[in-house]
Parts: C-alpha cells; sequence; structure tokens
C-alpha cells in the first residue's frame, strides 16, 4: 500500500522488458494443438470402446448359457421364477427354484446392511463434523487400509471368531449361519461407506455451514439440517456402492455362511447365497455338462440383473435428491 | 462504564492472529446501540475478522485466536464459557459471500425461524414475505417461493441471505459488504432498510462504497494494515478527518 512513487524502480523495469519479451516468444501452433486433441479423442473413444466390448461380451456370454440352461429338460422357467427349492445336485429330482438363493443373498445383505449403513454414516458425520483434526487425520488412513484386506481373512475371521461368539451366545447358531457371514460383510463394508460418506460430508462448503452455525444454529442443526441434506446424493452413493459390495461378496459367504440353500428368515441357519453357489459350481468338481454347471451362468445372470437395476434405481434417487451447491 | 448502556459492542485491546499472522493490532472501539455503524479500509486489513469475532465466527477457523477484551454488554465474547448458539441468535450475520442453503427460497429463509421460535404455517409464511420484501428482492422472487435459491442470480442471493439473516430477529446485525453484486436500485432499498432498521437494532457494515458508508452510518471506523486509524462520526470521518491516511483513502487516493 505504497502512494505512487515518482523514481521507477529499475528491478522493475528489468521485469517489464523481460514479460515483454515472453509474449512474444512463438506460440503453440494451433495446427498441432488441433492434431494432438484428435489423437487423445481417438485414445479416450479406443479406451472406452475397450470396455463396452467386454461388457458386451460377459452379457453375451452370460445369456447364451443361459439360454443353454434352460433349453435342458428338467429345468422350467416357471420353475426357475417360481420356487424356492434348490437342489441341483442331489440324487434326487432337480429343482431349479432361484429364490433359496436369492434369499440368502438377500438375508446376508441386510444383515449387513443393518450393521454398515448406520454405523458408517454416524462414525462419518462424527469424523467430518465432531472430531478434532487429528482423531480425524488418524482414523481416516486406517479406515481406508481397513478397506483393503482379503476378504478371505474377512472370511476365516467370521468362521472363527464370530460363528464361536455367536454360539456361545446363543445355542442355536450353526456352524455356518447367515448372522456371521452378514456380520463379516457388515465389517467389510463398513469402511467403504465410512470413508465415502465422510468425503462427502467434507465436500459440503464451508460457507453453508457458517450460514447455519451463523443464523443461530447448533452443530447438530448445522449437520442435520443443511451438510446432511447437501451431502445426501453423495451418501446415497457410499450406501449403494456398498450394497452392491455386500451382494457380489463372496468369499465370506462361501467359508462362513454355509452350503444349503434355503429361503429362511433364520439369521441362525445355514443358508447359500447366489455367489456362494457360484464359487462352489465353478471351484467344485462337477461335470462342465450337467445340468448343475449351466445353472450357474442363470445365477450369474438374475445376480447381474439385481445389480443393473440396483445401479439404475441408485441413478434416479440420486438424481432426485441433488442438492447441488453452486 | 457510564456509557455501557448506549454501546452495544465494546472491544478494547483486541488483537486477533490467524496462526502466526497478526490479523487485528489493538483495537478499541465501541459500537453504538441503536446506530449504523461502517467499517471501510482497503482489502485485507481485517474488517471481516472484526465482524467474525462479534460473533465468534472465527471458532470454526482453527488457527484464529484472539486477546484482549470484547464484550457485548456484559458478555465477555472471547471466554470459552460463552454459548456462542445464544450469541448468534442475538447478533446475526451476513457474510460477505453469498451463501444461500441448496434449499428452497422459503426454506432458506425460513431456516432461522424455524430455529428459534414455533410459528404455525401462515405465521411463518408472514415472516418470510416480510423479510423477503425488506430485503428488497420480494418482489422477484414471490412467484418461485419452491424454487431453488441456487437458481437465483448473484443479487438475488445476496438479497436472500439478507432476508434469511433479519428473519430470526437479531439484536445486532451484522453485514459483510451486503451489497457488493447489487445494482443501484437494490442497493438503495438496503440501505432504506438500514435505515428502518436502525431504531431496533444495532448494524454493523462493511463496505467499499464511500458514498454508501457517507450515506447512511452513523459512524466510521476506518481500518489499516489490522488497526483502526480512526473511528469517528461519520460526517468527520467524510470532511475533515484527523488522520491523513484517512483523508487519502475516503478521496479515493488509494486502496
Ligand atoms: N481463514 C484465514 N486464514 C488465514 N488468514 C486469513 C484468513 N482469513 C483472513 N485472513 C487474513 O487476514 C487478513 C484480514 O482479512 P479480512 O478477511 O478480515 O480482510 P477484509 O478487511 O475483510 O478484506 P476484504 O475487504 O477484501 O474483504 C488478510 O490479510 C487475510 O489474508
Ligand atoms: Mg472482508
Amino acid at each position: 500500500m505504497s502512494q505512487p512513487v515518482a523514481v521507477p524502480d529499475p528491478t522493475k523495469i528489468a521485469l517489464e522488458s523481460r514479460a515483454k519479451s515472453l509474449l512474444n516468444r512463438p506460440r503453440r501452433r494451433l495446427a498441432a494443438t488441433r492434431f494432438s486433441e484428435i489423437g487423445i479423442y481417438v485414445a479416450l473413444i479406443c479406451c472406452g470402446l475397450f470396455s463396452l466390448l467386454i461388457t458386451v461380451s460377459i452379457i453375451g456370454v452370460l445369456l447364451t448359457e443361459t439360454t443353454r440352461f434352460f433349453q435342458f429338460d428338467e429345468v422350467t422357467l416357471s420353475n426357475f421364477l417360481g420356487s424356492a427349492e434348490w437342489t441341483p445336485n442331489l440324487g434326487e429330482p432337480k429343482s431349479f427354484g432361484i429364490w433359496g438363493l436369492i434369499s440368502g443373498t438377500l438375508l446376508v445383505t441386510g444383515i449387513a446392511m443393518a450393521f454398515a449403513l448406520p454405523l458408517g454414516l454416524v462414525t462419518a458425520i462424527y469424523l467430518s463434523e465432531y472430531a478434532p483434526r487429528q482423531i480425524r487425520n488418524f482414523l481416516k488412513p486406517i479406515l481406508e487400509v481397513l478397506a483393503g484386506i482379503p476378504t478371505v481373512v474377512y472370511g476365516f475371521f467370521a468362521l472363527m471368531t464370530i460363528t464361536p461368539f455367536l454360539q456361545w451366545v446363543h445355542e442355536g447358531f450353526n456352524v455356518y449361519n447367515a448372522m456371521s457371514a452378514g456380520l463379516a460383510v457388515g465389517i467389510l463394508c463398513f469402511p467403504t461407506v465410512c470413508s465415502l460418506a465422510e468425503d462427502a460430508l467434507q465436500s459440503v462448503p464451508k460457507t453453508l455451514r457458517d450460514g447455519a452455525l451463523g443464523l443461530g444454529g447448533t452443530r447438530f442443526d448445522a449437520t442435520v439440517k443443511v451438510i446432511l441434506p447437501a451431502a445426501l446424493s453423495g451418501i446415497i452413493s457410499a450406501f449403494l456402492l456398498a450394497v452392491a459390495r455386500a451382494i457380489g461378496e463372496t468369499m465370506i459367504v462361501a467359508l462362513a455362511a454355509g452350503s444349503r440353500p434355503q429361503a429362511t428368515l433364520d439369521p441362525r441357519n445355514e443358508i447359500q447365497t447366489m455367489t456362494g453357489f457360484m464359487v462352489q459350481m465353478a471351484g467344485g468338481d462337477v461335470s462342465n455338462f450337467g445340468t448343475e454347471y449351466f445353472s450357474m451362468y442363470a445365477v450369474a445372470f438374475t445376480l447381474f440383473l439385481i445389480t443393473l437395476a440396483l445401479t439404475m434405481m441408485g441413478n434416479v434417487v440420486r438424481g432426485r435428491f441433488r442438492e447441488t451447491y453452486e | 462504564m457510564a456509557n455501557q448502556s448506549t454501546n452495544a459492542i465494546e472491544a478494547s485491546n483486541l488483537n486477533a492472529w490467524y496462526g502466526d499472522f497478526q490479523a487485528l493490532n489493538s483495537i478499541s472501539l465501541q459500537i453504538p446501540k441503536n446506530e449504523v455503524t461502517a467499517f471501510i479500509g482497503p482489502s485485507g486489513c481485517g474488517k471481516s475478522t472484526l465482524l467474525r469475532w462479534f460473533n465468534r465466527m472465527n471458532d470454526t477457523i482453527h488457527s484464529a485466536s484472539a486477546t484482549g477484551d470484547l464484550r457485548l454488554g456484559d458478555i465477555d465474547l472471547l471466554s470459552s464459557a460463552t454459548d456462542v448458539v445464544d450469541l448468534r441468535r442475538r447478533v446475526g450475520i451476513v457474510f460477505q459471500k453469498a451463501n444461500p442453503f441448496p434449499k428452497s427460497i422459503f426454506e432458506n429463509v425460513a431456516f432461522g425461524p424455524r430455529l428459534h421460535m414455533k410459528l404455525n404455517k401462515t405465521e411463518l409464511q408472514d415472516l418470510v414475505e416480510w423479510a423477503l420484501r425488506k430485503a428488497a428482492v420480494w418482489e422477484e422472487v414471490k412467484d418461485r417461493l419452491n424454487a431453488p435459491a441456487l437458481g437465483l442470480s448473484g443479487g438475488q442471493q445476496q438479497r436472500l441471505c439478507i432476508a434469511r439473516a433479519i428473519a430470526t430477529g437479531p439484536e445486532i446485525l451484522l453485514m459483510d459488504e451486503p451489497c457488493s453484486a447489487l445494482d443501484p436500485a437494490s442497493t438503495l432499498a438496503i440501505e432504506d432498510l438500514m435505515d428502518e432498521l436502525r431504531s431496533q437494532y444495532t448494524i454493523v457494515i462493511v463496505t467499499h462504497n464511500m458514498q454508501q458508508a457517507s450515506r447512511c452510518s452513523d459512524k466510521t471506523a476506518f481500518f489499516f494494515e489490522g488497526k483502526v486509524i480512526e473511528f469517528n462520526s461519520t460526517e468527520k470521518i467524510f470532511t475533515t478527518p484527523n488522520a491523513k491516511q484517512t483523508e487519502d483513502y475516503v478521496r479515493g487516493k488509494f486502496g
């Protein structure tokens, strides 16, 4: 903040002439720029096409193999969609009622989400809005490490620790049970929910927080009435990612949930999920030509449809709740 | 202490820091009750900082700290025991940058009343209308009260934030450059608002508009590099200021 000075500053003059010469430097040739622009464009298109190709071929394989499955005499669509009896490899009359597997998947996912979503969200709110910065900077990386542990470890943890604990609490728990697997999947999803929800809360501009506080709101008012609604779209994304991850989770359920498909709501029971069945088929020594082998593709296709529906639903919900800030 | 009843806020020897950087340097001034006080001074001289200490908005900035004495009546504004929520109900603020919530226009103005008062639907509607009218934005938004506030223009958002602040009925209203994005007509409307409110409220306004300061304030404080260079009646500041720096600034010679 100085007054205009009469004597010109020599360093200023030097800077002035230097800037002039810099501004006279030859510019990047537009033709070259456009050319590389086209190159980048083509490269991006190729990447996009590649992922599209992969997706299409996966769907193609699923579709053809699923069609082959339904061509078997012992398989009918009404049995597949209308029954909960999933008995593909027993000697008895075979039944392919997908609901026996869907219910297992839903039970495990339900237990996992009942654990991971509330806990993850509350932890995220604590970390983002209440925790001192040191605690946050300490806990956040730990959460992210937790999310990187191989799921087989969670599977063994469920089998070796959660199940015995559950059996100690209540005798009715089977060695393989939905509760144990569900809790392990919940623990697996918790860091994902927490970390993503925390990112969503943090991305709400500070000026909105200030606005709520400046009107005489408490920290809780600001969090619940302004920040959470503003971050809702991101939080829903976090939830949906967790649900998708829980539905697709394989290792934990294969280890801890068991392999007896049945439509039950009792979490003490042994069940089998869609992914659990697939890993059993793919890894087991079943013939590659039997109905039970091809049933795997039908299950995979169903799983694909469920996940697709979930994603589309997520987009609709997110669009409705989107509250943009500037 | 004789004039305690006529002063809303009293600062003496107030120093404030952001980390190691001292933003305010031994500030002493009294904000008179039921008057409009203007803060003027070049950018970065600490006007917003002082304003944000008046209702402790600086609590949200980790590096901010202050020493000295700052009181509102018999409340010690620097004490960690002060109930900041109650304080901010009494001392409202319009921020330098318009910050409407990502909600509807109506919900923005109704936010404060919903927090503090129990109103039925029509009472709330009336209060919202009153606030929007006072902030000179009613005519533009009355047909789209349920539209998102972020769809408003910059100047409309600024007036919405003023409406939001007065809808809570604060005793003291702090306004940080409330007219920076407004056209002349809206600016005049906000000045009318201040004129009207001053009978009941105490108003502190930060402005870079010298005409505005001279038009609508009773007292003016000139800030420079974290210090109050001069604090006097507005008339004196703009006609015969004591300090040379003040004179240069109000004549537009620097800053
Ligand atoms: N959050 C912050 N952290 C660090 N320094 C800050 C912060 N806020 C303001 N400052 C510094 O404190 C000084 C005073 O800032 P302040 O916002 O009070 O200025 P001002 O007088 O309101 O300026 P303007 O007229 O541009 O709004 C400036 O030098 C600024 O860089
Ligand atoms: Mg400012």
